[in-house]
């Protein structure tokens, strides 16, 4: 573990031997103990945690703490998670209509791997996922590690509008859309769930460390969850 | 009770101080660009700390007041006008219903501030009202405001006006120097790389809002491409490989890929708020510790600073 300065209220911790390189599930669990314990630690000093894939940036009040505050609860945390029994995340499963109707880049993906787009699918959701982050837009999660096999960059020429709900794929790196935005992500399917909902709460069904599964559905039971096929999808 | 936007101008968006704790769902934390003038807004009109306010990016905003209530405007350089009449910044002043009040353009900072009486009253998202266009959240339905917007306000009968002393007032210059706090991947720029980056001038860039400034300038490399997506801090400067910094704002995504150098000091990213296309930067580096020391201090200043007590009957500028 090593602590950098990020700003004047902001310590970031990386966590692993390669500050910021490496991914890991333990990595990963390690970074979710830490966010667990610093709120008790901290308390009304603590303004913000950001969890990312092997850091945790630790925003405070410079006005009520300081860096050296902040360190010491750092390593205190490490003491009390690593004394703590590692709980087990939680599993969440997330429903997927994977067809090329919902999939526009489902073909051109299966092709560049040379696999079947039923081997495409299969592949998909027979992994388990990690959260590794929430960013980019509320509720957006990034979602690791695809299998290699079906593995694929990001479009050279990014979409206008990904449609809400959309299943992607870029690099090793899977995520559904919260919203309707640009993106330059693969899609393969929709996901009837709604992952960012300002009124629900919570607001979002997965956090930072759950983990996550995939399970197909036929286009009938993803309109019964209120699943919606965008217009055109091209 | 309630104001009416007759024109919002280029860019006005209800804030208050931000939204916080919510960066684990992605949030940003939004709230003013200069915290500053938006806390002087506050108090001219005796309002608790981080009521709602107006934040009026370059100008030409004009509202209606449907209720008797006090006004202030601080920030930017734009002329105020209540009925047509020239009238002063960094002061309150009493204003009756059907009272107009305008902004024109700036010419020196970007951001002004508008508060009124017990702030603007509308319903929080995420625990704040800060709006963030890019999320679609906070303020009235998460957008700019538009002609003929309608903003709740509290009556106010009292018509005492403060100012803010002449001392107290920013100078709003087009050339500025922002101290940074090293930090992140620092380490990933060598010595000729911070030498470039510390004795050079930058400048902004057409590519500035609420999100971040793109500065130009001599290009600054990092020995990494990119890194694992961590944490961004405001103020972060993160270097893509194009060599030319982006410092992170008000509005920035919650986590990022791009090397960082360090941080500018949240005392000069109001001051970088303020800027225009064309206008320069130069960084200084300072320490943490340093950062410390100047927040407090500022701090103290600003709340040991009492407002001067102003004759309600003279509006008229001088």
């Amino acid at each position: 573990m090593k602590i950098h300065v990020a700003g004047e209220n902001a310590l970031i911790v990386y966590f692993g031997e390669r500050a910021g390189l490496d991914t890991d599930p333990k990595i990963s669990a390690a970074v979710q103990r830490m966010t667990q314990a610093l709120p008790t630690l901290l308390g009304g000093k603590l303004i913000d945690l950001v969890p990312s894939y092997a850091s945790l940036l630790v925003l405070f009040d410079p006005l009520q703490t300081d860096h050296l505050a902040i360190r010491k609860a750092i390593h205190a945390a490490t003491q009390q998670s690593r004394a703590e029994q590692q709980q087990d995340s939680r599993l969440v499963v997330l429903p997927a209509y994977y067809a090329e109707e919902s999939g526009p880049d489902l073909r051109a993906l299966a092709e560049r791997a040379e696999l079947s787009i039923d081997d495409v699918i299969a592949l998909h959701q027979s992994t388990e996922y990690r959260v590794y982050a929430i960013g980019f837009a509320p509720g957006f999660a990034y979602l690791g590690q695809v299998d290699e096999r079906i593995a694929a960059p990001r479009l050279s020429t990014p979409r206008q509008k990904v449609p809400k709900g959309a299943v992607a794929i870029a690099d090793r790196q899977t995520a559904v859309y919260p919203a309707a935005s640009p993106g330059g992500w693969n899609l393969i399917g929709l996901c009837p769930t709604p992952m960012f909902n300002p009124k629900a709460e919570p607001s979002m069904p997965v956090a930072v460390g759950d983990r996550i599964k995939f399970k197909a559905i036929e286009r009938e039971e993803f309109l019964s969850l209120g699943g919606q096929l965008p217009e055109v999808l091209v | 009770m309630s104001i009416k936007i007759l024109n919002p101008g280029i860019l006005s968006l209800l804030q208050d101080a931000g939204r916080f704790g919510k960066h684990q769902i992605g949030l940003t934390s939004g709230g003013p660009m200069d915290p500053l003038a938006f806390h002087w807004a506050n108090r001219l009109c005796d309002n608790p700390v981080g009521a709602t306010a107006i934040e009026i990016s370059v100008g030409g905003f004009k509202m209606e007041s449907q209720v008797d209530t006090r006004i202030a405007v601080t920030g930017g350089e734009m002329p105020v006008k209540i009925n047509g009449q020239d009238v002063l910044r960094w002061r309150s002043y009493a204003i009756a219903r059907g009272d107009q009040i305008e902004l024109g353009y700036s010419q020196r900072g970007c951001r002004a501030y508008l508060a009124v009486s017990g702030g603007f009253q509308v319903e929080p998202e995420f625990g704040s009202n800060a709006t963030v266009v890019r999320e679609k959240i906070g303020g009235l339905n998460g957008a700019p405001l538009t002609p003929d917007a309608v903003i709740p306000c509290q009556a106010d009968t009292q018509t005492h006006c403060w100012q803010v002393p002449d001392n107290e007032r920013p100078h709003y210059s087009k050339h500025i120097t922002l101290r940074v706090i090293p930090g992140y991947q620092d380490h990933s720029f060598d010595r000729i790389q911070q030498r470039l980056f510390f004795h050079n001038t930058f400048d902004v860039s057409d590519r500035c809002d609420r999100m971040g400034y793109r500065l130009t300038g001599p290009q600054v490399h990092s020995s990494i491409e990119g890194i694992l997506s961590e944490g961004i801090c405001l103020g972060a400067i993160q270097v893509p490989a194009d060599g030319q910094p982006i410092v992170l704002m008000n509005d920035r995504q919650t986590i990022g890929g791009y090397p960082k150098i360090g941080s500018v000091l949240s005392l000069d990213l109001a001051k970088l708020a303020q800027l225009m296309p064309g206008d320069k930067v130069n960084f200084a580096a300072i320490t943490i510790d340093r950062a410390h020391n100047i927040l407090h201090l500022a701090h103290s200043r600003f709340h040991a600073t009492s407002l001067e007590s102003v004759d309600e009957t003279s509006t008229q500028d001088d």
